[in-house]
């Protein structure tokens, strides 16, 4: 009972782990569960245009790095004659553009493929908490806003409400000549920035990009964002709502400036953007990074190899339902593993078509060999003439099919001739040994097996799942291993021993 | 028809997996198993521990040696030719006796020496054999049937399968050939099996493709007044096939010969779960007693089969 309980626990370390691996995989590399799955990609195009004036030139743009809500797919530049390099700074991640010269008007490019996700850029707290910035007045500006602070503060309890409520003041329809004096000298969200912060509450202005199927020539929109409970939240300055916005891109958050030119004049910075939709699991494949679970992934061979394992990769299944067919249900097929050979051949013929080859070829080798067994051959010769044969039939049935015009000719290629030799080998004997009763008992059993397991390889699901999560293998081991502990009666057994139903 | 799971374990019926994984794999260590795949190497083993067989006529192991079988069987009437490695009664050549240069198969039709010599050449190729591996033909003596059997049977010689488990006979039934199973002694070809009692050798229960049975199909004979003769020795010889293997769960088929009496014929490691059909009852129970006796204790031959005698 021991060695039985530690088998348990074998199966379940193996069930646990094919599962654990697998959704790692899937959090970690996003490969979806399903296949077929689509999730929009933006396209982002950044275009800097300035006019360089004869001297060393160096552009440097802030990039949105990882903003919240997004992830990044992938980057590139392209701007001839530049050298472009990413360089990582304490504030931030941007793009460095050099070049040694330079003269009129320059264009340069920075494209990202953003998808959205919500769980993304999800900051980890800000340590230490930013200090309020200092913000000078003139007397007469530093009255009006303490007073715009002072009602705002009564209404409100977090620094969340006191930005909002600020907001309202600024933004009502009539402001009170408070708002109004200080409205005319900032910008709506510099101004809050400013208060905020006059108020001893962190407060920062990044530039959003909103993004929109299809645009051109946009330009970053600014963003209030309020440091609240060791986070950064970001709020509307218009509407004093807070949390981010839809499709709302952070570009430009922390840090000096978004865009510095050295060695050139009119500097203009414009974006467009364009939605893709792709299928998750392409996005999941541009997204791999190195190291960690994609390391254990199949995608890091050759194109060739991968499609090789994919047909390999499905063989467990198969044997998984030859295992169940035989030691549950009791199905009696020729040949323990044939059946999933043929169902492999007819992944890549098609069904019909494989079934139609496979009956002929059997049927027409059945007879050929019952022609042989007159000859007296020693058995090697025999099936070494048997396979000779099947390769024979099926090079003319190829012929006779493609002068037909019927593809069946052509993919019968794909059938294992040995396999095949072997199985008409196999049923001859059983013809002559048991009958023909037999070998249609068998000879439908492996079809229908075969069947079933194409069936079931065939499923698109079970394609993803047993490439993609190479692990889920481990818990078809598991479901294997548990089949060879089982001892309870085979379906076929009741039958057989119905008999017994009157004496029970 | 059909029985539900639940009864059929109420009546301690074994089935396959239980008995592939609980018994056969259990109790037969697999280093022990060419003793039984091989019939010549059993009979050698039961021959030197002194167990009645059929007596060896001769071996053929390399095609050359095709051509001194005329010689070999030159004063023989009858005999057997047998694949030594064969399953399932699978290419056995009966010959009753000879007319002329023609040799008369057990059910009546005469072949040349020819077809003999291919069968031996199909032999010796593996057709016959477990894994299509090469196999060697034995010739043995053929058995006389006592009259009794003689009757009983359509053709051929009705054989005697006994379980044995820990060296215990555990269950028996007789094999009888019918016209169905052309003259073979297989169930599933159509062979009656009758199930007998271990304590008296007497007919239990009878079966024919898995139906009752109470007269054979074909001779018409009540199959109620069947007894073997010589019980005890049949089974203790049966039971002593165990100390020649050293094999947990067999099937042992034996024969009763009218000169010599019981002899053991082959010897089977992975026994079929017919017998349970014949004997109308399950092999369960009775495992599960032999298996509750203590381990340590091994007792000889004589009295395990009374142990069994008096228990099932």
């Amino acid at each position: 009972m021991k060695s039985k309980s530690a088998f348990y626990i074998v199966i379940l370390i193996l069930v646990l782990t094919g599962l654990g691996l697998g959704w790692l995989r899937h959090v970690n590399l996003d490969i979806p569960l399903v296949p077929g799955r689509t999730r929009p990609v933006w396209h982002i195009e950044a275009r800097i245009d300035f006019v360089a004036e004869g001297e060393p030139v160096k552009v440097n743009l802030d990039l949105p790095g990882s903003p919240p809500g997004f992830a990044q797919v992938s980057q590139q530049a392209a701007s001839t004659g530049y050298g472009f390099s990413i360089v990582d700074t304490s504030t931030g991640r941007r793009a460095e553009w050099t070049r040694r010269e330079a003269h009129g008007d320059q264009t340069l490019y920075y494209k990202v493929q953003m998808t959205p996700e919500p769980d993304a850029g999800r900051e980890s707290r800000v340590k230490p908490p930013p200090e309020p910035k200092t913000v000078f007045w003139d007397p007469l500006q530093a009255t009006a806003a303490h007073q715009l602070e002072e009602q705002a503060w009564e209404k409100s309890s977090t620094p969340i409400s006191f930005a909002r409520e600020l907001s309202k003041q600024l933004t009502a329809s009539e402001p009170d000549q408070n708002a109004s004096l200080l409205l005319s000298q900032y910008p709506l969200p510099e101004l809050l920035m400013r208060l905020l912060n006059h108020a001893g509450i962190a407060a920062r202005v990044s530039m959003g990009l909103e993004l929109q199927d299809a645009r051109r020539y946009q330009s970053l929109k600014p963003i209030l964002e309020v440091f609240d409970q060791e986070r950064w939240v970001p709020v509307d300055p218009q509407t004093g709502t807070h949390g981010l916005p839809e499709n709302l891109l952070l570009w430009h958050r922390s840090g000096k400036s978004l865009l510095d030119v050295n060695g050139g004049t009119n500097s203009e910075i414009h974006f467009s953007m364009i939605r893709q939709t792709l299928p998750a699991m392409d996005l999941a494949r541009l997204q791999f990074h190195d190291g960690g679970l994609s390391r254990l992934s199949l995608y890091s061979l050759p194109i060739e190899e991968q499609s090789v394992f994919k047909l390999l990769l499905l063989l467990p299944v198969g044997a998984l339902i030859i295992t169940f067919m035989r030691i549950v249900i009791g199905i009696r097929t020729s040949g323990t593993f044939m059946p999933v050979l043929i169902a492999l051949s007819f992944l890549q013929t098609h069904l019909v078509q494989g079934i139609a080859a496979f009956v002929i070829i059997v049927t027409l080798g059945l007879m050929l060999r019952g022609y042989l067994s007159r000859l007296n051959l020693l058995m090697v010769a025999r099936i070494s003439t048997l396979i000779v044969l099947v390769i024979f039939l099926t090079s003319m049935i190829s012929v006779i099919g493609y002068e037909l015009g019927v593809n069946l000719g052509l993919t019968i290629t794909f059938f294992p001739m040995i396999i095949i030799a072997w199985t008409i080998e196999r049923m001859s004997i059983l013809w002559e040994e048991e009958g023909s009763r037999e070998v249609l008992i068998q000879g439908l059993g492996s079809l229908s097996v075969a069947v079933l397991a194409y069936l079931c390889m065939r499923m698109p699901i079970v394609r993803h799942l047993t490439f993609n999560f190479p692990e889920v293998h481990l818990i078809l081991l598991a479901g294997i291993l548990t089949m060879g502990q089982y001892t309870g009666y085979k379906l076929t057994e009741l039958k057989r021993f119905g008999v017994m139903r009157n004496n029970g | 028809m059909w029985i539900f799971p639940l009864p059929l374990r109420r009546l301690g019926f074994l089935g396959m997996n239980r008995r592939n994984v609980a018994y056969i794999s259990r109790y037969n260590s697999r280093g022990r198993y060419p003793l039984v795949d091989d019939k010549l190497k059993t009979k050698l083993q039961a021959e030197k521990f002194h167990l009645a067989t059929p007596r060896l006529r001769g071996v053929i192991r390399y095609q050359y040696e095709i051509e001194t079988f005329a010689g070999m069987v030159e004063n023989l009437s009858g005999f057997a030719v047998k694949p030594s490695k064969g399953s399932g009664g699978k290419g056995i050549l009966v010959i009753k006796e000879r007319s002329g240069d023609l040799f008369v198969k057990s059910s009546g039709r005469s072949i040349d020496i020819h077809v003999v010599k291919r069968h031996l050449s199909n032999i010796l190729a593996g057709l016959y054999s477990l894994a299509g591996t090469p196999d060697v033909a034995i010739i043995e003596d053929l058995i006389q049937p006592s009259e009794m059997f003689e009757k009983l049977s359509y053709e051929g010689v009705p054989d005697i399968r006994v379980i044995i488990f820990r060296g215990y006979p555990v269950m028996a039934m007789l094999r009888l050939s019918t016209r169905a199973s052309d003259g073979k002694a297989n169930l599933h070809k159509g062979a009656a099996g009758v199930g007998l009692d271990i304590a008296t050798g007497r007919c239990l229960h009878a079966v024919q493709y898995s139906k009752r049975i109470f007269r054979h199909p074909d001779t018409g004979i009540d199959l109620n007044t069947i007894a073997i003769p010589d019980w005890k020795n049949l089974l203790e010889l049966a039971a002593r096939s165990y100390e020649i293997t050293r094999l947990g769960y067999i099937g042992a088929d034996l024969v009763v010969d009218k000169n010599a009496g019981p002899m053991l014929l082959e010897l089977n490691a992975r026994p079929g779960l017919s017998i349970q059909v014949a004997n109308g009852a399950g092999l369960l129970p009775r495992l599960k007693k032999i298996e509750a006796l203590d381990p340590d204790f091994s007792p000889r031959a004589k009295q395990r089969v009374e142990f069994a005698m008096k228990e099932f």
